[in-house]
């Protein structure tokens, strides 16, 4: 049944995401929807890994480990991102990415 | 052969005079460093008198007199061959000269004992004097040309020093100011000649330089130097710095601002001594300018006679007897300097440089008492305006004796040593050009009457009202007063035909009265004209006065020489190129260092908003940079 | 340890023992102590240079040794002096040793002050006793970087521009230099052989005509920066002006001649035939800077302003008298560096003097000061006689074997150089004067002038130090100049040969 889907469809739709999260990256001002848009593009590269993984290599599950490796890591960024958020927030009283512009010239 | 090694010691006391009192001097009572100093004096003079008794009286034989050098040592090597030594030379001329700075400066000594009595600064004073002394003395022994050079900058800075030794009174600093940076250029020429003649000659050695059959004057002539002949170069710049030594117009302007200086000062340095060494300088070289390079002698006659027609018309008009007496000694120094132009070499011909040397002599003598005098009179008037002066002769009896026997001296009637000095001048040129015979001639009138007319002024004339009696200085001051009146008196007796002469051979002189009556009437005539007019007071020179008005006022604004140096110092040398250089170095030179740091810092302004802090702005560049890498890293693949 | 060595391990050690002190005045303590050491030890040398040669010693370069200290590079600590260094190396022990004094009052962080200036002197000495290029190089940075804090933190007026100006300019000189130099070491095996930096090696080696033409230029500048060369020295006046005391002394004294001596060891001495070639170029340049370091001195009304712009003229005339390129003018060049050396470290330390009690430098705001104190008014005089030129006193034999060196050269060119730059002593005599007859001469300006006092103690010795110096090169220069002439002998053979070429 799965193999009837072809790969270039899951393509399509990590490609989409990816791009729709470095959109996101670049367009929010919320540091909340920014720390999203980064998930987003962590979970578009998970696709291709699994993807991959399934289509060119059945045999073997390197693929899925490092998804599953990602998925644990971006749990742990996403608690320290929001750690940085709430400073942020208690610093400046807002998450607006535009005013946290301390680290210029 | 005596041995003149001690002479080393004529300049070496004053030196370590200069020293100790230096040092010293402060800590000491006044009047311990004033006969310190005069002590010191007198025995270099003793030394020095003993020294021309060997060098004239005791030679063997009736040889020419020699240049002995009586000590020589290596003071700095220059090149293989060019080394510079400082010694003592005794020949003639620094043998006169040594008598004349020993005199003159033993008298002043003695006699500043009592004009600086009770100055601020009694024993610096001494300690310049002795440093000056240390300076002429060197200056007059000295063995070869660097040498002179040397001393010629020390005996500047030493009037420098004095001139400004009061030196809280604004215009006796500027006026020691002038009077350095005025000679201190006319040296610059002396230098550059010193440059050239060393180079052309590789020696600096006045026995060299000045031998009649050395090398320099036999194969010197023919070297050029930026076309023109390379001797006659170095000599007229050499003249140049003499001019400016011995105040020749048109360098001559620090010469009347230098009486500021105490009047002791003016008698030894401003008179007798260092305005000398211009005259003694060409002497010294007289060889070698004869021999070499005749179209400058010349030069030095018109410059002497020009000179000495041009201060005496100022002379006439001034009110400031020191400053008459100063353009007075420009004038009598014309007349030396004409002497050597219009000399020739050798016996006979050499008339010019024996009388030039004779004139010297005796002006030193009656002008230092002339000066001294002068001294004495402002001491007890307390003014140098002729203006509060008059009828001084009752008060001043033996300064009134010993002033007219100076201005007998110097107006040249016999038998006064002025006289005899003067008429071997005139009789040298005479027999050499007609057209400056007779500017000397006239001069010798306005001599006789600008003296005249500050002796009857200041002795004779109305009585003005003094603050307080004038009364006769003491002793230390009359005594030098009265053995110069002695000295002017006798001195025109030596027998300088004998002893000082171009080549060291004597030879005969004998009074032309063709030109001797004619002087002498000049000089009665000046003296009988000054005697009309400022003997009684008369309206006479203030019509005289009214009728030749341009030639008065230039003559008494000393035609304008001043103000046009003014000029161009201040308008020119100053406005006009220090002050633009300042600019430019602030301005531009500066402006483009700091431009460049301008430069720099305005670029990196500019790049430093890169550095935004937005996160979101670099997450731009971050990205474009990735795809178009990406897109670049294809292109290039599939290419 | 070699006898050369202490000349830096006595600072280094002076350094070390001001860490432990505990105030001031234990502090100025420790530095005169070892500054007097160091002073002593120059003296030493001086004599212990010519009893050596006087037992016939002939080598160029004496009391010799060299430690290897980057051998893949070949660069070693390699030390040696002839006579022209040891007459530097004394010009340094006395402006050191004066400047400690003239810095006796130094109260705002005095520690740190002290160690500055004599990590400052290290510099100095290392560079003059090391004949090995990078060696030399690294002493000259120590030289110039202290300089930075020693304006920046105890300067006066608008001290950081002034310290940042003077180290940004000197670092682009070193920036030149350090590619000139490395230039220098990658043509040094010319002859076959290893990459060299000891200059008596490279000597020998003839570097290609070539590479000489691109270096002799960046080294020539690199050093001519520090030399004050007409026009890159605008840093001078600035940096002068805003230092304190005992750093203008030291930078006008003897920092400034690590330029001229540079010039004339590496770039002069290494590279004679681009030298040659180029020397009508940078005589311009100096002859100007002779010129209107004396014009520019006249117009100024600040004292160290006047003097910076003297030092411009003079060290001018050093740089002026290398290029002249024969032995005499040398001898003149050396004598120059040591003689104003001398003389404008006493024209600071006397400026200094008269500020602590004036608080103004401007001129017409002084007057009348020989009055009320006579020492230090005197000692300015010999100062500006000194300058000026005056016989007796050290300029006179500076100048005057400098313009019969330069006066040598029979063609025009360089004749109304030499014309040129004599000119410039009336000039000196009118600022000089100037400033003599304003600020000493005169009516006392301000009531409250009467109550200075006059020398203290440590100021006379500071001047009284480099008056005797003074004089006394001034009175007996034979020995000094035969010193320098015998060590000039190689350095003119090797000249001789490429202008005769």
């Amino acid at each position: 049944m799965l193999s009837q889907i072809p790969l270039s469809y899951f393509l399509v739709v990590s490609t989409l995401m990816f791009f729709i999260g470095i959109y996101g990256f670049l367009t929010r001002k919320n540091l909340i929807t920014i720390l999203m848009a980064i998930e987003l593009i962590l979970n578009s590269v998970n696709i291709n890994f699994v993807a991959f993984n399934r289509y060119l290599y059945p045999d073997q599950l390197q693929g899925h480990f490092f998804s599953l490796f990602i998925i644990a890591v971006a749990a742990a960024e996403a608690a320290v991102a929001i750690a940085i958020i709430i400073s942020v927030y208690r610093q400046y009283f807002n998450i607006d990415v535009e005013r946290v512009d301390t680290m210029k010239y | 052969m005596i041995d003149f090694g001690y002479t080393i010691w004529i300049p070496l006391i004053p030196f370590f005079m200069f020293l100790i009192l230096g040092l010293f001097g402060g800590k000491m009572k006044p009047m311990i460093s004033g006969y310190l100093g005069t002590l010191g004096l007198l025995v270099t003079t003793v030394l020095s008198f003993f020294a021309a008794y060997q060098y004239f009286f005791q030679r063997t034989g009736e040889e020419a007199f020699e240049k002995i050098i009586a000590s020589n040592t290596v003071w700095l090597n220059i090149t293989d061959k060019l080394h510079i030594d400082v010694g003592v030379m005794l020949d003639p001329i620094s043998v006169m000269m040594l008598i004349v700075v020993s005199t003159v400066s033993f008298m002043v000594h003695i006699y500043s004992l009592g004009y600086m009595k009770g100055d601020f600064g009694f024993s610096r004073f001494y300690s310049f004097l002795s440093l000056f002394s240390f300076s002429m003395y060197s200056l007059v022994v000295a063995t070869n040309l660097f040498q002179m050079y040397m001393c010629w900058e020390l005996v500047g800075v030493s009037s420098y020093l004095l001139i400004s030794f009061y030196y809280e009174k604004p215009s006796a600093v500027l006026a020691g100011k002038k009077a350095f940076i005025v000679t201190r250029f006319a040296d610059l020429g002396f230098l550059i000649g010193i440059l050239i003649l060393s180079y052309i000659s590789g020696t600096f050695d006045f026995e060299e330089l000045t031998n009649p059959e050395g090398a320099m004057i036999s194969q010197g002539t023919a070297l050029t130097f930026m076309g023109f002949s390379a001797i006659s170069v170095a000599l007229t710049l050499i003249f140049i710095g003499g001019a400016g030594k011995s105040a020749m117009f048109p360098l001559h302007i620090w010469l009347p601002d230098a009486m500021e200086g105490p009047t002791p000062v003016s008698a030894l340095i401003h008179a007798a001594t260092m305005v000398v060494a211009g005259v003694f300088l060409v002497a010294r070289l007289f060889p070698l300018y004869y021999l070499g390079a005749p179209d400058v002698l010349t030069i030095v006659a018109y410059v002497g006679g020009f000179t000495s027609l041009f201060a005496a018309i100022i002379a006439c008009t001034q009110l400031d007897i020191k400053r008459v007496l100063a353009f007075s000694t420009m004038s009598q120094i014309g007349y030396m300097m004409l002497a050597l132009g219009v000399s020739g070499y050798g016996d006979h011909d050499g008339l010019g440089f024996m009388a030039s040397m004779f004139h010297l002599f005796t002006h030193a003598m009656f002008k230092a008492l002339l000066f001294l005098g002068a001294g004495a009179i402002i001491h007890s008037v307390h003014s140098n305006m002729m203006t509060d002066m008059g009828g001084l002769r009752k008060y001043l009896p033996i300064t009134h004796i010993t002033f007219l026997i100076a201005c007998l001296t110097i107006a040249g009637i016999p038998p006064f040593s002025g006289f005899f000095s003067k008429d071997e001048i005139l009789v040298a040129a005479f027999h050499h050009d007609k057209v400056l015979f007779f500017i000397e001639w006239a001069v010798a009138g306005i001599t006789a009457f600008y003296m005249f007319r500050l002796y009857f002024v200041v002795f004779w004339g109305k009585e003005t009202h003094y603050h307080h009696t004038p009364h006769e200085s003491p002793l230390t001051m009359t005594i030098p007063l009265m053995i110069l009146a002695l000295a002017s008196i006798f001195s025109g007796f030596i027998p300088f035909n004998e002893l000082v002469t171009s080549d060291g051979h004597g030879f005969h002189i004998h009074t032309e009265w063709a030109i001797a009556i004619p002087s002498i009437l000049v000089g009665i005539v000046g003296i009988a004209v000054a005697w009309i007019f400022y003997k009684k007071e008369s309206g006479i020179p203030a019509k005289l006065a009214a009728s030749l008005k341009l030639l008065y006022v230039g003559s008494f604004n000393k035609f304008y020489i001043d103000e046009l140096y003014m000029f161009i110092t201040k308008k020119i040398i100053f406005n006009r190129i220090s002050a633009p250089i300042a600019w430019f170095d602030r301005h531009v030179v500066d402006a483009s260092m700091n431009g460049i740091a301008w430069v720099t810092n305005s670029i990196s302004d500019q790049i430093k908003e890169l550095q935004s802090g937005q996160l979101q702005k670099y997450g731009y560049v971050f990205i474009s940079g990735v795809i178009l890498l990406t897109f670049a890293f294809v292109y290039l693949w599939f290419n | 340890m070699d006898f050369l060595t202490l000349f830096v391990v006595v600072p280094v050690l002076t350094i070390v023992g001001i860490i432990f002190t505990k105030d001031m005045k234990q502090t100025r303590m420790v530095s005169a102590i070892g500054m007097s050491i160091q002073l002593l030890l120059s003296v030493a040398l001086v004599f212990m240079y010519l009893a050596e040669r006087r037992a016939g010693n002939t080598s160029e370069m004496l009391f010799a040794h060299s430690y290897i200290w980057f051998e893949s590079l070949n660069i070693s600590y390699n030390i040696g002096v002839d006579g022209i260094s040891v007459a530097m190396i004394m010009l340094t022990g006395v402006v050191i040793f004066t400047g400690i004094f003239a810095s006796w009052t130094v109260e705002y962080l005095s520690r740190e002050f002290f160690i500055s200036l004599i990590f400052l002197s290290t510099g100095v000495f290392g560079f003059f006793i090391s004949i090995d290029l990078f060696t030399m190089f690294l002493f000259y940075e120590i030289a110039v970087i202290p300089m930075y804090l020693l304006i920046g933190i105890w300067g006066t007026g608008p001290k950081e521009y002034s310290a940042m100006k003077l180290t940004l300019m000197l670092m682009g000189g070193s920036a030149l230099l350090l590619v000139g130099l490395l230039g220098i070491y990658f043509n040094s095996n010319a002859g076959g052989g290893d990459l060299t930096f000891d200059i008596l090696e490279i000597a020998k080696v003839n570097i290609p005509i070539e590479a000489q033409r691109l270096f002799f230029p960046m080294t020539f500048i690199g050093f001519g920066v520090l030399g004050a060369l007409f026009p890159f020295h605008t840093w001078s006046p600035d940096g002068h002006a805003s230092a304190p005391t005992a750093v203008s002394m030291l930078h006008a004294g003897v920092l400034m001649k690590l330029g001229g001596y540079g010039a004339f060891r590496v770039a002069m001495f290494l590279m004679p035939e681009a030298a040659h070639e180029m020397a009508w170029f940078f005589l311009i340049l100096t002859g100007i800077s002779v010129v209107y370091g004396a014009f520019g001195a006249i117009f100024q009304k600040d004292l160290k302003y006047i003097n910076a712009y003297s030092s411009v003229s003079h060290c001018g005339l050093v740089l002026f008298a290398i290029l002249m390129m024969n032995q005499t003018a040398l001898n003149g060049a050396i004598l120059q560096m040591i003689s104003h050396g001398l003389m404008t470290a006493l024209f600071f330390a006397l400026i200094g003097m008269l500020y602590g009690r004036t608080h103004t430098r401007m001129i017409d705001q002084m007057g009348g000061l020989m009055k009320v104190m006579p020492v230090l008014s005197v000692s300015y005089v010999i100062a500006g006689l000194a300058s000026l030129g005056l016989p007796g006193l050290s300029g006179f034999v500076a100048e005057m074997t400098i313009f019969f060196g330069a006066f040598q050269h029979p063609d025009t060119f360089h004749r109304i150089l030499t014309i040129t730059a004599a000119a410039s002593i009336v000039i000196t005599a009118v600022y000089i004067l100037r400033v003599v007859g304003q600020i000493l001469y005169g009516p006392i300006k301000d009531e409250s002038y009467k109550k200075f006092d006059d020398a203290r103690w440590y100021e006379r010795l500071s001047t009284g130090a480099l008056i005797v110096a003074i004089a006394g090169i001034g009175l007996a220069p034979l020995w000094l100049s035969d010193m320098i002439n015998e060590s000039l002998n190689p350095i003119v053979d090797q000249l001789v040969q490429v202008i005769i070429k």
